[in-house]
């Protein structure tokens, strides 16, 4: 044993790790390099152009053309609209099922549903949600909702309905996931903090705010924070739904990097606006970090 | 009071559950209906209750298209992360969690670090360096990619550091090498959380939209994420037939999930864990 033992073991910890790291190097480390080389060229597939190292070029024409600049302007509205929105009313929902009564197994698991479907599936189902006239299903619900004020549209050619649209499906869709995350949060607070405000007399109001809300509070920054990034990868809504438009109305970052790099084989230009996403997302984590940090320090 | 509380939660919780049976109800009524009464019903209470139940859908969808060309796409794509993924980010994760050498540490760092990458942020690159290797339209190249998983090499260090080290002691007694050890004493210990990485990854790569739409432009290879998408744009436009399509699509999922629906809540919940 030994010496010799913690050889062999390390020989072993080297063959177990060789083909992860391999992967890990070749389909995410060498792409992530790639996407920073290549958005500084003019890379083009079948141009018959040389490669040619150009600077920030991508960069400043990306930032001027108005397709781009408005897919920005979208992602941010979405996330805007969409995170405060799913998140709180994902905390509404796993209050309520958190209660100990019967059947809350069975709303979780229908709540939840929508987040094992194919967002491809749901994406076509919506369409038919929304189809233009009377017959429409969403058309018909807002005109028994208005009772009878509603003017039937078509939701996903006007191009003040159709991202609106998109972002009420999409928190259909994920409201599920964010609901789970925080009933597991929920789950890990103490009972006994419970019990003794009961005991003080503190009202249900005043224990949520002074009790769940701070226990939760890396719950709610990770969900926020997730449900952000989300926000930015949007695609394939868009892609099926709309296809970015009416007149660019619902275009995207990852809408209009994959129009550039596979459409139109700009591959440096993709490649430009997948690195403007990425510094966005790393960004978007270290604000989480440090928000995290500085709760723990003072802790 | 508290009975007061509980009518309140359970109408709360009734008037969601109506905005979420409704479209999928929609869906599976609508694959049973005759096309043209699918979007004229879609208003009405018909929506949900059909008048007549017929298969005819279903059997249109398979003369249309090559629907069992792409359910095997997709079963054989998806199964070969899945089983594939186990055994290589497994490996991985208990040589970081329970064997010494050095640069353990560093390079698992690193692993963490990389689980920050979002897919969309490497997909441009990874689609040139595809094409450049000529993998386009294959299986490989919609399999190869995603077997190492940062995220899922994370997931099996986290439970495998729980594991108490009685376990190892005697089989290392008995003289077993550490991969034997891995595969006789660790993983029969371990099903939680080969189970949670099995259900996350099939759950990511089943519903997989951008990636087979960039790497494959035959039907050879073609998932039915991608399938499903092109069949609602195939002409005459047949709204029976493309809920049929969705049924069939979501159907294996929705019978794992059912079945095991524990599993998929505490495998989404541990995606929470890491903040």
């Amino acid at each position: 044993m030994g010496a010799h033992h913690l050889k062999t073991e390390s020989r072993a910890a080297w063959v177990m790790v060789t083909p992860a790291l391999l992967g890990l190097t070749l389909f995410l480390t060498l792409p992530f390099f790639l996407a920073v080389i290549l958005s500084f060229t003019n890379l083009k597939l079948g141009s018959p152009l040389p490669v040619q190292f150009v600077g920030f070029d991508q960069f400043k024409r990306i930032f001027a053309d108005p397709s781009f600049l408005r897919a920005l302007a979208n992602n941010a509205i979405f996330a805007v609209v969409v995170v405060p929105l799913q998140t709180v009313f994902a905390l509404c929902l796993a209050l309520v099922i958190n209660r100990p009564l019967r059947g809350m197994t069975l709303f979780r698991t229908l709540f939840f549903m929508p987040v094992v479907f194919p967002f491809a599936l749901i994406a076509v189902v919506w369409i038919l949600i929304y189809a233009p006239g009377p017959n429409g299903m969403m058309n018909a619900a807002l005109e028994v909702l208005s009772v009878g004020a509603w003017e039937a549209r078509d939701f996903l050619h006007d191009p003040r309905s159709a991202f609106p649209a998109i972002m009420l499906m999409s928190i259909w869709q994920g409201v599920g996931f964010q609901m789970v995350i925080f009933l597991a949060g929920l789950q890990a607070i103490p009972s006994e903090l419970y019990e003794a405000a009961s005991v003080d007399g503190a009202t249900k109001w005043r224990q949520f705010l002074h009790i769940t809300l701070p226990q939760l509070r890396n719950t709610i920054i990770f969900v926020i924070l997730v449900t952000t990034i989300l926000a930015f990868r949007l695609f394939d809504q868009i892609q099926i739904m709309t296809h970015g438009g009416p007149n660019d109305a619902t275009t995207t970052v990852i809408f209009e990097a994959v129009r550039s790099a596979f459409e139109r084989q700009q591959v440096g230009r993709g490649a430009a606006m997948t690195t403007v996403f990425f510094l966005f997302v790393l960004f978007v984590t270290f604000l989480q970090r440090q928000i995290v940090k500085q709760e723990r320090e003072i802790e | 009071m508290n009975i007061y509380r509980n009518v309140i939660a359970y109408l709360l919780l009734g008037a969601v559950s109506l905005i979420y049976i409704a479209p999928i109800l929609f869906m599976f009524v609508g694959s049973f209906k005759p096309d043209e009464n699918v979007l004229l019903e879609a208003g009405s209470w018909k929506a949900f209750f059909p008048e007549s139940v017929s298969l005819q859908n279903f059997f249109d969808v398979f003369s249309r298209v090559n629907f069992s060309l792409f359910m095997f796409n997709s079963l054989f794509i998806t199964l070969s992360i899945v089983a594939l993924g186990l055994v290589v980010n497994g490996l991985a994760g208990y040589a970081f969690a329970r064997l010494r050498w050095r640069g353990r540490n560093s390079i698992f760092a690193l692993i963490i670090a990389l689980m920050i990458i979002p897919f969309e942020a490497i997909a441009v690159p990874l689609f040139y360096q595809m094409t450049y290797l000529g993998w386009r339209d294959t299986y490989i190249v919609q399999i190869v990619p995603f077997i190492v998983n940062a995220f899922s090499i994370y997931l099996f260090y986290t439970f495998f550091i729980g594991l108490p080290k009685e376990l190892e002691e005697a089989a290392r007694i008995d003289g077993a090498g550490s991969m034997r050890t891995f595969f006789q004493i660790i993983v029969p210990n371990s099903k939680p959380v080969f189970a949670t990485v099995a259900i996350l990854t099939f759950l990511t790569h089943w519903g997989s939209f951008l990636w087979p739409l960039m790497v494959t432009s035959g039907e050879d290879v073609r998932p039915l994420p991608v399938a499903i998408a092109q069949f609602q744009t195939l002409p005459p436009l047949q709204w029976g037939d493309i809920m049929a399509f969705g049924v069939m699509l979501v159907a294996p999922i929705l019978v794992i999930f059912l079945l095991f629906q524990g599993w998929f809540i505490r495998g989404v919940a541990a995606t929470g864990i890491k903040g």
